[in-house]
């Protein structure tokens, strides 16, 4: 810990309009049990605990650089301990004078509700949208509702009534008109301190700064650490796993960097999806359409780059496109930092090359070299908000007409995210033809034996497999081949 | 910011034009403040009785086994857990079979059929507690062979879970020996998890004696009612069954509901504190029935023209370890093979197989689907065989003209209207251009492939059990005028309350708002059907109108005796009551008539006229009229991953005169949406240990916002009337429009068999999920090189 730093043992936060200050809450405790069960606030549901079905989203507004920003998330699997120095929003706050918000009118006129059940978290996930954009596109509703499931109405009086919510202005809302007092409020409860509360497996702990947290992954190696808890509150709400104790850095700034540079970016560990989109479209514009189908919105304004990689999924979607791009990951540790090229990182499934005393701190994903081509193709049983069934990221880089240095990876298709080294080879030294392209769809048999599972067969992920290097050559050659879908604009 | 507040009659400033809220009326779903501010009630939303208990189950992790020994004693010494239940500790019965063959038990005795059957629940303070110690049971098995789907079943000789049904018209050998034409095929038709967004509930609250109240997310009190009683082994008067609504139930309520309410009953009797029963969503989906998957085999008999001369079909279906609905529900998707099309000679016969999974039971559609998916595909294989359009093949056999009326059940489509619908639908949606466009986009264009389809939908109406066919209703008035209403139907979000007080409030001629109808009870309306079979507003729209009628009559009666005239001169409308020349508000009328000791409040009963089955014999009237639409579908497939996007649909659909055209709007939008998602991405997937590995939203592909069809015109086929006398001439809605989504697995077939120039039918099995329409893709383009055609 630094010498500054005191240690809090509370946590503080605001709900609806009041502080809460808890000095008793176990390290696994979710925000929705605590709002459906202590508090009694029971118009946020719980549909399925796993972040899939957004009955449970609430809005949490944090002070970011950018000042105060409200993010739609999943009450089911956010731990209370990241909500340190965040204000949470429920349905409940939207009539509070006792009228209905704009969105819920529009709710009701349109028809958006039949059974009822989805529909507080919809409301919450338009609310979040309508705030910042009232007059959205459809691509931007959508994208918006990725992780809300509606069985009854088929979405469409949804989507209508978020068009005819923006008739009415966002200026006169609560949360706008009361800004300034709650950024003054996260400001004055963000006291620097280290907060640390409970005993052994029960203890909580949100580190100072960065490091603190080296300082405490050294002490209690082994403690689970918690960024987004996108993947983590599973092991809780689905798998029961005794996880504590249990250390939170979504709060630390210090990895929360986003460093632009000609050379590439690096990202913070805890910098989540949606606060990496901007530069991600900026510097790799092919990445959009993938970034914008990990989880649903709640799930990317939660889950972090840095967890995405640091819990070695074979599946976890920005590891291939980073990997393809020749990324690098830090490591951190009290002994100081450790870079290594990401792709060294995965070992095998379930193996990461990290030492228990130490934390991912960054990754680094250099610029493209002149004149490269690159891709990312995400291939899913639906559309949005699904799991990988292949992933595939292409870089290609050239010498003239020739392909001087090739770098295919995969997710999906091995244990873990997997460069195709035979086909890459096969393009080496070659013209981007299709000749080219069909060689290289005949070496990746001998680069993966990819499983039968739920997510798609071993023939059908061989044949995707390769089929997306033929996509890759088409568009690469100009070629309009995919499903006219527009991308919707950042919010 | 204020809701738009109606004009409202009260007792002192009635309105006098018309009344709000009557029926053929547009008009919000009673709950939906409520819904959009979270204030709507649900269960787990119930304020819990001090000292509340929560259950969580143990399940079996084999698919077939016998259970050798069971120790809980780690279960039971987990803090917090107050007890465990197994079979041996249900007073009463071990059976919650709701269709009495006693093989469905609470929990498994002997032998374990499927991986995830309840062995044991625990109970303890917290639901938390409970889920953490059911992971500490021993349970020691020994291994059975098993048999996970019908292949399987077939392979193993298993037997059929209820008797198959047969049934038969015509000279089915002739009919085919006769046909200049003929094919065979097999079509598997995947299955469907409900995914009602609030789980399976149940709260229990112990009274004295044998009392116990229930409140269970169910689309039966009833049934429940029973089944706690039988568990219990006490009589049905002392279980009372309450539920206001549910958060979506699709079928999934009606009987799997059962399990959750007699176990938090058991536990609430045993330990004399409220017992509250919800199980995780992964639980839920692995312990409760699905929608039945089917193998369909078939042979065609029809000529050069496309007309059908003769089909037998085999409908085999994955029932799960015990009969539950899969008797019914395998008779529906035989009385559904035909969708709108005569079958001069036909056989069809049901395979409804023990398997060693989840007892299979209702879905939206009830087996209807299954059956109607299997005539499209009949049609597509048959136009496929000639090179014709299949609308054109469609047309080709219909029913009507002479002796082309009458089903393979035998009874007479007397009501058909499926021929304006399609024509209707043929122009607004400019399908003959459209197709053309797409036949001439995929001959530029080889790798996004586009396909079009217009598929009809004729279902059945009634339940097939005749005697559910009935219903009842309570209405109370109260001396300020305002209304109360009950009945036997239950709100699962298709706004049947919404109707039913639109009903009355026609017949009472009062606003809207004086109605409040109150949660369903079975101490209120007793003996009621499972809201079920799209029939709720059918029903129970009839009780309720019966109830109004009584007191209306009795008011009438009083009226007329009061003011010294005859009952035809007394008059309800607008809030009053005319009598003569007299104009007299509702509600002060109503002071008057109590003050005059007349009764406000009655009993209404409806049982539907005309109809009767016998399964025997395979013949009957089963249903009491039919329900039409037809939906048109353009789709883009990508042919390198099999991924596409649904570009356009266009539906025309048939409510009758609608109740509430707004809802039965909503019923066609969601219930295509659900249908596309059973035919598209929703695909159950068990290992070959029989473990469901897709129970849960993460595997469980239900539609998102982004899936709808880009461009989606829906419309009430406004002209339409029921030619029965239904209430108010309005027709069932909520399963007809399901089947419609049909369309979308067309289209993409045709998108796929574009790549074989149209020449192979794709027999493309669902549901179509990307890997299965890339695989049909592959299979095409082999297909049409070994032929020496390709597109």
């Amino acid at each position: 810990m630094t010498a500054s730093a005191t240690t809090r043992k509370e946590l503080r936060f605001l709900l609806n309009g009041p502080e809460v200050r808890l000095a008793e809450c176990p390290p696994t405790r979710t925000l929705l049990d605590w709002l459906r069960i202590e508090r009694r606030l029971t118009g946020t549901k719980e549909g399925c605990a796993e972040g899939d079905c957004g009955a449970c989203t609430v809005l949490v507004g944090k002070l970011t650089e950018a000042g105060l920003v409200y993010e739609s998330v999943n009450a089911c699997i956010r731990f209370m301990g990241s909500l340190d120095g965040a204000h949470v929003v429920t349905v409940e706050a939207l009539s509070e004078g006792g009228s209905l918000h704009p969105v819920q009118q529009a709710m009701v006129e349109h028809h958006g509700s039949q059974c009822g059940f989805c529909t507080p978290g919809i409301v919450m996930s338009l609310y979040g949208l309508w705030m910042r954009r009232p007059d959205a596109s459809v691509a931007q509703i959508e994208k918006a509702l990725q992780g809300n499931l509606c069985r009854c109405t088929g979405y469409a009086p949804i989507i209508r009534a978020a068009q005819a919510a923006a008739a009415a202005s966002p200026d006169g809302d609560p949360l706008v008109v009361e800004r300034a007092r709650v950024t003054e409020a996260l400001k004055a409860i963000r006291d620097g301190a280290r907060v640390d509360m409970g005993e052994g497996t029960d203890r909580l702990i949100l580190p100072a700064d960065v490091a603190d947290l080296a300082a405490l992954r050294a002490e209690l190696p082994g403690a689970t650490v918690v960024a987004g808890a996108t993947d983590v509150g599973l092991w809780v709400t689905k798998q029961m796993r005794p996880i504590g104790p249990l250390i939170f850095i979504g709060h630390l700034d210090g990895l929360r960097r986003i460093e632009e540079t000609a050379e590439g970016v690096r990202f913070g560990a805890g910098v989540s999806y949606a606060e990496a989109r901007a530069a991600i479209a900026r510097r790799w514009p092919a990445l959009v359409e993938l970034w914008d189908r990990i989880g649903g919105e709640q799930v990317r304004n939660m889950g972090t780059v840095g967890g995405n990689i640091a819990n070695g999924s074979p599946i976890g979607d920005t590891p291939p496109p980073f990997i393809a791009l020749d990324a690098s990951l830090r490591l951190l540790s009290a002994a100081g930092p450790r870079d290594l090229p990401l792709e060294d990182f995965f070992i095998a499934y379930g193996k990461q090359d990290r030492r228990a005393d130490e934390i991912v701190e960054s990754v680094f994903v250099p610029a493209p070299p002149a004149g490269a081509a690159f891709a990312c193709y995400k291939v899913t049983k639906r559309l949005d908000e699904d799991i990988t069934a292949v992933l595939a990221a292409f870089r290609l880089t050239f010498d003239g007409d020739r392909i001087s240095d090739a770098r295919l990876c995969y997710g999906g298709m091995a244990g873990t995210p997997k460069r195709a080294t035979n086909a890459e080879a096969a393009l080496k030294g070659r013209a981007w033809d299709e000749a080219a392209a069909e060689a290289a769809m005949a070496a990746l048999a001998d680069d993966f034996a990819p499983l039968t599972d739920w997510r798609a067969t071993a023939e059908y992920r061989r044949l995707v497999a390769g089929n997306l290097i033929r996509r890759f050559w088409l568009e690469t050659g100009g070629a309009s081949v995919r499903l006219d879908r527009p991308l919707a604009e950042a919010v | 910011m204020n809701m738009r507040k109606p004009e409202t009659a009260t007792a002192d400033k009635p309105v006098d034009h018309a009344i709000r809220g009557g029926v053929h009326t547009a008009l919000p779903h009673e709950s939906a403040a409520n819904h959009v501010t979270g204030r709507a009630e649900y269960i787990d939303d119930i304020p819990e009785p001090a000292g509340t208990l929560h259950a969580a189950l143990g399940m079996s992790d084999r698919a077939h086994a016998r259970i050798l020994a069971i120790d809980l004693s780690a279960v039971v010494a987990f803090p917090g857990v107050v007890g465990a239940l197994t079979a041996r500790d249900i007073p009463g019965h071990n059976d919650i079979s709701p269709v009495s063959r006693h093989d469905d038990p609470v929990f498994a005795e002997a032998v374990v059929e499927f991986h995830g059957q309840p062995v044991f629940a625990v109970v303890a303070e917290t639901r938390d507690a409970a889920r953490r110690a059911a992971t500490l049971a021993r349970i020691e098995y020994e291994d059975l062979p098993h048999a996970i789907d019908v292949i399987d079943a077939l392979a193993a000789d298993y037997p059929f879970v209820v008797d198959p049904l047969k049934l038969e018209r015509g000279d089915v050998a002739r009919g085919m020996a006769g046909s200049p034409r003929r094919l065979s095929g097999r079509f598997r038709v995947g299955g469907q998890e409900h995914f009602y967004l609030e789980g399976q509930i149940a709260l229990a609250i112990p009274g004295e004696d044998g009392d116990v109240t229930v409140f269970s997310s169910t689309q039966h009190p009833s049934e429940v009612q029973h089944m706690v009683a039988h568990v219990l082994g006490v009589a049905s008067h002392n279980v009372t069954v309450n539920v206001r609504r549910m958060g979506g139930a699709f079928g999934g309520k009606e009987t799997q509901a059962n399990l959750f309410a007699v176990i938090a009953a058991v536990a609430a009797k045993k330990w004399r504190r409220a017992v509250k029963f919800r199980p995780d969503r992964d639980d839920d989906m692995v312990a409760t029935g699905k929608r039945h998957d089917f193998v369909i085999d078939y042979e065609l008999g029809f000529d050069a023209s496309g007309r059908i001369h003769a089909v037998e079909g085999s409908f085999a279906a994955r029932c799960g370890f015990s009969a539950d609905l899969s008797g019914p529900v395998t008779d529906r998707a035989l009385f559904h093979a035909d969708n709108a099309y005569f079958y001069p000679a036909v056989r069809l016969v049901s395979k409804p197989l023990k398997t060693n999974t989840v007892s299979n039971t209702a879905y939206r559609g009830f087996g209807g689907p299954q059956g109607l998916v299997a005539a499209e595909r009949f049609i597509e294989d048959i136009a496929y065989a000639l090179g014709k359009d299949p609308l054109e093949v469609r047309r080709a056999n219909f029913y009507g003209g002479e002796g082309r009326d009458v089903t393979p059940y035998w009874q007479n489509v007397e009501d058909n209207i499926v021929g304006r619908i399609v024509d209707e639908l043929e122009a607004s949606a400019d399908y003959q251009a459209r197709r053309k466009a797409v036949i001439a986009h995929n001959a530029s264009n080889p790798t996004i492939r586009k396909g079009i389809a217009l598929t009809p939908v004729k279902f059945g109406i009634s339940f097939t059990a005749t005697w559910y066919n009935q219903a009842g209703a309570l209405l109370h008035v109260y001396t300020d005028g305002s209304v109360q209403l009950n009945h036997g139907g239950t709100e699962m979000g298709q706004g049947l309350y919404t109707k039913v007080a639109q009903v009355v409030a026609e017949e009472l001629q009062i606003d809207l708002d004086r109605i409040r109808v109150t949660a369903t009870s079975t101490g209120k309306v007793p003996n009621t059907s499972a809201t079920a079979a799209s029939s709720g507003a059918d029903l129970n729209g009839m009780a309720a109108a019966d109830a109004a009628r009584q007191i209306r009559e009795r008011l009438i009666a009083f009226a007329a005796e009061r003011w010294q005239t005859g009952p035809e001169s007394v008059r309800f409308h607008a809030n009053h009551v005319h009598v003569g020349d007299e104009k007299v508000p509702f509600a002060a009328l109503i002071r008057m008539a109590y003050q005059a000791r007349i009764q406000l409040s009655a009993a209404g009963f409806y049982k539907t006229p005309k109809i009767h089955w016998d399964r025997a014999t395979g013949r009957g009237r089963p249903f009491y009229y039919y329900a039409y639409g037809a939906a048109c579908s353009e789709v883009s497939v990508d042919t390198l991953t099999g991924e596409y996007q649904v570009d356009r649909v266009d539906i025309l659909h048939d409510a009758g005169r609608s109740l509430n055209p707004d809802l039965d709007i909503g019923q066609i939008e969601g219930g295509f949406v659900q249908g596309m998602g059973w035919l598209t991405t929703e695909e159950l997937w068990w290992d070959d240990k029989g473990r469901l590995r897709t129970h849960a939203p993460s595997t469980y592909k239900i539609p998102l916002a982004s899936d709808r069809p880009r461009i989606f015109n829906v419309k009430l086929a406004e002209w339409s009337e029921n030619v029965e006398p239904t209430i108010k001439r309005s027709k069932a809605v909520g399963e007809p429009p399901f089947m419609l989504a049909v369309s979308v697995l067309e289209a993409l077939s045709m998108a796929a068999a574009s790549v074989a120039d149209y020449r192979i039918a794709p027999q493309m099995d669902a549901p179509a999920t990307p890997e299965r329409v890339l695989m049909t893709i592959e299979h095409l383009r082999a297909a049409a090189k070994a032929q020496g055609t390709s597109g």
